[in-house]
């Protein structure tokens, strides 16, 4: 039929334009795709690929690593840090979300601006005013010694504690922002109702608000412990010996011991945990940019 | 109840923003000690900062750094968005992964990574060997914010320019770009504070010669208790808020013209 064969031709020339128009699309992506893949995969194949030729093909930078009291040692501390720092970010950051996903928009919008300030705020910077609080002469310790509280400076940095307020600190709107972002869209009257049945403020928040809010808290909390994984700065600065982190350990081996096929099988182990949880965040939550202008 | 709540949030909120404001009086001291609260006033911490080439000197090699990232960057974000927006076609989502993923390696393993390659190819310390790899870190900024812009766009715009008798340059140029352009301007600004700031990656691949101010603040700050660090941190901070209102100011005139 003469009717069919029209469409069949119309059909085959909107493919032909559909495929063209994908062409279009590719060759808008492709220079930020290539340069993303040579300059970022190239070398992280390199670092893989110098973690198990040496000069051989061999396991022993992953032998060594798993028989190194040391590694145990530092991989314990990662994961006490990030964990705990996830703990601190969350507990702190949960009353802070729920009243910004609550007062009216002028104050959210302020509560908002004061998260991105220090949000944008340069993370070395953030660490040196930490280093100012919390040294042996610093801001704190001069404070309580001169109320009298204290006879002797207390040991606020070079220690867990003093990693483990930098750390909360620095990744605080990586809590904040997802779980406002989740808050913000649980729907009022769902309390209202909750509360008309008989439940007072604190049993509906309890058994309606706060179910609600788990996607920001998984969210948040995948975020930050990835994050916290793979610190290095704040650590560095204001940690002791005794508490190095992995990305610390793997800058030793680079910098100072020049051991680069241990380093790089370091970096790999790091990677694969990072990814891991990287993976488990996407299941939970989009990516988005915690940014206001996203 | 109500009052401890209140009080909660108060004091976090306190935490979370004073220790970026602590530092800026004692940029101002008379002491050449880091004393608070500071002793007299005096912008001698400043003088210090602009007579040392080492300091500002590192200062205006990272804001060419920071300008040639942000041209980079924004030039090839703003392409990879136009090409994913309404993706669908194949391949696309394994291309938003690619362009994702430097906002989630650890920057440890990047500098690493980034380290050794560049010694072999002779880049460290140099300008484009930094404007490169932090381009990377910045096309995806400029990726989510462009793509946040064609979202709020008619889909019908274009096709509509296209039937009136415009061609696909003048189509973009014309229709696309001034409805995208506040994407544009946020993803640079993004990219410039990334560059500018970026600390970790600075630590490896920025060597004796093109020192930017962030390593030059890493190589002092264990060692120098006099406050000049505090006055770069105070330059570093103002340099932030100034693009932090730029792209407030942005979102609210997106915010209105949306209305």
């Amino acid at each position: 039929m003469p009717g069919s064969s029209a469409s069949a031709v119309t059909a085959a020339l909107l493919r032909g334009v559909e495929r063209r128009e994908e062409a279009r699309r590719w060759l808008l992506v492709l220079p930020a795709g290539l340069f993303v893949g040579v300059l970022l995969f190239f070398p992280l194949l390199r670092i893989v690929s110098l973690s198990v030729w040496d000069p051989i093909f061999t396991l022993r930078h992953y032998g060594h690593a798993f028989q190194d009291p040391v590694f145990y040692r530092v991989l314990g501390v990662t994961f006490k840090v990030s964990l705990l720092t996830t703990v601190g970010c969350l507990v702190l950051g949960y009353p802070v979300a729920h009243l910004m996903a609550h007062a009216r928009p002028a104050v959210a919008n302020f509560l908002m601006t004061l998260v991105l300030v220090s949000f944008w705020t340069s993370l070395l910077v953030r660490t040196y005013a930490w280093m100012v609080l919390l040294g042996r002469r610093g801001v704190i310790n001069n404070l309580l010694l001169a109320v009298g509280l204290i006879s002797e400076p207390l040991p606020l940095m070079y220690n867990l504690f003093g990693v483990l307020v930098g750390m909360v600190h620095v990744l605080l709107p990586f809590m904040i922002l997802p779980l406002y972002s989740v808050m913000k869209g649980i729907d009022r009257s769902l309390m209202l109702a909750a509360q008309n049945l008989g439940a007072g403020p604190f049993r509906s928040f309890l058994w309606v608000f706060l179910p609600l809010s788990f996607p920001g808290v998984t969210g948040g909390c995948l975020l930050v412990f990835m994050i916290s994984a793979g610190y290095f700065i704040t650590p560095a600065l204001l940690g002791g010996r005794t508490d190095m982190m992995m990305g610390q350990l793997i800058e030793l081996e680079v910098s100072q011991l020049l051991n680069w096929g241990y380093a790089s099988a370091l970096a790999t182990i790091l990677f694969v945990v990072v990814a891991l949880l990287f993976l488990a965040y996407r299941r939970v939550a989009t990516l988005r940019l915690p940014s206001g202008a996203s | 109840m109500r009052y401890l709540y209140h009080s909660v949030c108060g004091l976090v909120l306190m935490y979370l923003i004073l220790p970026v404001f602590v530092v800026i009086p004692l940029s101002f001291s008379a002491s050449p000690y880091l004393e608070f609260p500071p002793r007299g006033f005096s912008l001698q911490w400043y003088q210090q900062f602009f007579g040392l080439r080492t300091w500002y000197g590192s200062m205006i090699f990272s804001a060419e750094v920071a300008f040639l990232t942000m041209v980079l960057a924004t030039i090839l974000g703003t392409a990879a968005a136009l090409g994913l927006a309404r993706a669908g076609f194949r391949g696309a989502e394994a291309l938003q992964t690619v362009l994702i993923a430097p906002m989630i390696i650890p920057h440890i393993i990047i500098a690493i990574a980034i380290y050794g390659w560049y010694a072999q190819l002779h880049l460290i310390g140099t300008l484009w060997g930094l404007v490169l790899i932090y381009s990377v870190l910045a096309v995806p900024f400029v990726v989510i914010t462009v793509t946040g812009a064609l979202q709020g766009l008619d889909p019908n715009l274009e096709p509509a320019a296209m039937a009136l008798g415009a061609n696909r340059v003048q189509t973009f140029f014309r229709v696309v770009l001034p409805n995208i352009r506040p994407g544009i301007l946020a993803g640079a600004i993004l990219t410039f504070a990334l560059a500018f700031d970026e600390i970790v990656i600075a630590i490896f691949i920025s060597g004796t010669t093109g020192t930017t101010l962030p390593k030059r603040m890493w190589e002092g700050i264990r060692t120098e208790i006099n406050p000049t660090i505090a006055a770069a941190s105070t330059i570093l901070i103002t340099v932030s808020f100034v693009l932090f209102a730029l792209l407030e100011t942005l979102r609210r005139g997106l915010a209105r013209g949306k209305r």
